[in-house]
């Protein structure tokens, strides 16, 4: 588990932030995207896979989260 | 001076490859990369932000460097304890011309060097009773200081001091914050986690002190964020925000005072300059209080005016209005400062090595000189760095990652550009080689170079070291084929 922080990018799309390791990427696809359900695997452009339980969709970004490593993009 | 295409530029780095042994060859050459814009991800053809390979001589610095050098150094009205052997201070004290208004050592204190001094016994038996002897002596003898940082070298990390709880017992003692910093030089590969260690430390003892106190506020309070003031640079970007009728209400962290780090959680925008070293503060300031952040650049024309207008957008339109009298106004001062260099300086190339925001903000001031950048790279940069990197370079132009001496000596030997823009440790290896060079990290004892002011003297110093008559002189008298000996030879 690794917390992470998930933010609207200057695009419009998200951005998936670690700091614990200084990495930024762009989400490419988020499982849950509904005002009640929101969350599930978050695809990243750099390959990577990470799980978040669902929530109701936050009212405001960025919001930090707990987030699971599902596939690392290898690096 | 060369333009080396794709395939030479390729050749030339795999021709400095050559000298290592295969392990280091393979790891070596995911840092060095030829540009190609058309990447989207700068992932998929540079490596950064890994462990330096032993042996080489990097320029990298030390997290205690990012925190106390970078980060809490210049904040001028606290005194910041470089706690552990002496050498780390010293060296470090006051090389950095964050300049900042103030009497030095009564009211403020960022130039002097505050150590605790660590002998044997200290290793042996705990620096700890020093170290809270060492503040309330501080306090008795600087009572004007608003605080005190406590930045751990090395050894303390070793031995296992708890400076925390000397922070907490010490800053109820004295009444005054005293932040412990644990920003000990072999954490992490580079200064870069030495920035991340200071930004957390501000978001955990700093930022939140005022939350509850009201301030008066306008709808055009900013922050100035990762601007160190080098030589006055923060100065000369607050003028041009204050002449777009902003509110300036916080300078992190050049000429930036303890009570204005406390007070910017209650601005409207962080202007985020230098995005490497406070992207995290800004981050955090993002998500607990709504500020959003914008990344803006101040170096050389064009981005000055795309930034500001970029900012201008952000607020209403008075703003916008006084942003385009701002522009309109510096406009014929900068006009004349193009006419009188640009001729000078048209087509050169120049290579540049720094790090933090500057291998790839200088590069529009470059080129609205004329000039071209042909080579870049980042001491510490990261992925996200190099992301923003490869649109502003040019196709087949050299990025290198955490480069050594040999690497850049083998580049700028084939390459030639006509300028190297690096730190004060490439300096003198490059003049000797009979290449103007500019030193990039604190302007070579000039400056500012933000902002409208900056540009000019950005332009006029480029000028100096270029036109300078010495490079015509570097061979020896009797080394010089003159047309005579030719003719009498033949």
């Amino acid at each position: 588990m690794a917390n992470i922080m998930i933010r609207t990018a200057v695009s419009g799309g998200l951005t998936f932030y670690l700091p614990k390791r200084d990495l930024e990427a762009s989400i490419s696809s988020i499982e849950f995207d509904t005002q009640e359900k929101w969350g599930g695997e978050l695809k990243l452009d750099n390959g990577g896979i990470y799980y978040i339980d669902p929530i109701a969709r936050p009212p405001r970004l960025p919001i930090s989260l707990r987030a699971r490593r599902i596939g690392a993009a290898e690096d | 001076m060369t333009t080396l295409s794709r395939e030479e530029t390729e050749a030339l780095i795999a021709e400095v490859l050559e000298v290592y042994p295969e392990k280091a060859k393979k790891d070596r050459a995911k840092h060095l990369t030829v540009n190609d814009q058309s990447i989207e991800q700068s992932k998929k053809c540079i490596t950064s932000n890994r462990k330096t390979l032993p042996g080489v001589m990097t320029v990298r610095g030390c997290a205690y460097a990012g925190s106390k050098g970078v980060v809490w150094g210049p904040i001028k009205d606290m005194i910041h304890i470089s706690h552990g052997p002496i050498g780390c201070g010293q060296f470090s004290r006051a090389g950095r011309r964050n300049y900042y208004v103030g009497t030095t050592g009564v009211d403020t204190f960022a130039t002097m060097n505050f150590t605790s001094d660590f002998q044997e016994k200290d290793i042996v038996f705990g620096g700890d009773k020093k170290l809270s002897k060492l503040i309330e002596e501080i306090d008795q003898l600087f009572p004007l200081n608003k605080g005190i940082s406590v930045q751990s070298e090395c050894p303390i990390g070793l031995i296992g001091d708890d400076i925390e709880a000397i922070a907490k017992k010490t800053s109820a003692a004295i009444g005054k914050p005293v932040v412990p910093v644990r920003c000990e030089g072999f954490r992490g590969v580079s200064q870069s986690l030495g920035h991340h260690i200071a930004n957390d430390t501000i978001r955990d003892w700093v930022l939140d002190k005022r939350d509850g106190v009201t301030m008066e506020t306008t709808p055009y309070d900013v922050a100035i964020i990762g601007d160190y003031n080098i030589g006055g640079d923060a100065w000369a970007t607050r003028i041009l925000l204050e002449e777009m009728a902003l509110r300036v209400v916080a300078q992190w962290s050049g000429d930036g005072t303890l009570a204005e780090m406390m007070n910017t959680p209650k601005v409207k925008l962080n202007l985020l300059h230098c995005y490497r070293s406070m992207n995290y503060i800004s981050r955090h300031m993002e998500e607990k209080y709504g500020i959003p952040y914008m990344e803006y650049n101040f170096f050389g024309l064009t981005k000055i005016i795309e930034s500001m207008r970029r900012i201008a957008a952000f607020f209403d339109d008075s703003v916008k209005e006084k942003c385009e009298a701002v522009i309109a106004r510096y406009q014929p001062m900068v006009d004349a400062v193009i006419a009188r260099f640009k001729p000078r300086l048209q087509g050169k190339k120049v290579m540049l090595y720094v790090g933090g925001l500057r291998p790839r903000h200088i590069i529009g001031a470059y080129e609205d000189l004329g000039m071209e950048v042909v080579g870049t790279g980042y001491e510490f940069g990261h992925n996200d760095d190099y992301d923003r990197t490869i649109k502003e370079m040019g196709n087949a132009t050299l990025i290198y990652d955490d480069a050594n001496g040999f690497e850049l000596e083998e580049f700028v030997k084939r390459i030639k550009p006509d300028m190297v823009g690096s730190g004060i440790k490439e300096k003198y290896i490059f003049q000797k080689m009979g290449i103007p060079f500019r030193q990039m990290h604190s302007w070579d004892y000039s400056g500012p170079y933000h902002g409208y002011d900056g540009f000019g003297i950005f332009a006029r110093d480029m000028d100096i070291a270029l036109s300078n008559p010495v490079w015509n002189n570097l061979l020896p008298p009797w080394k010089k084929v003159t047309a005579e000996a030719v003719k009498e030879a033949a």
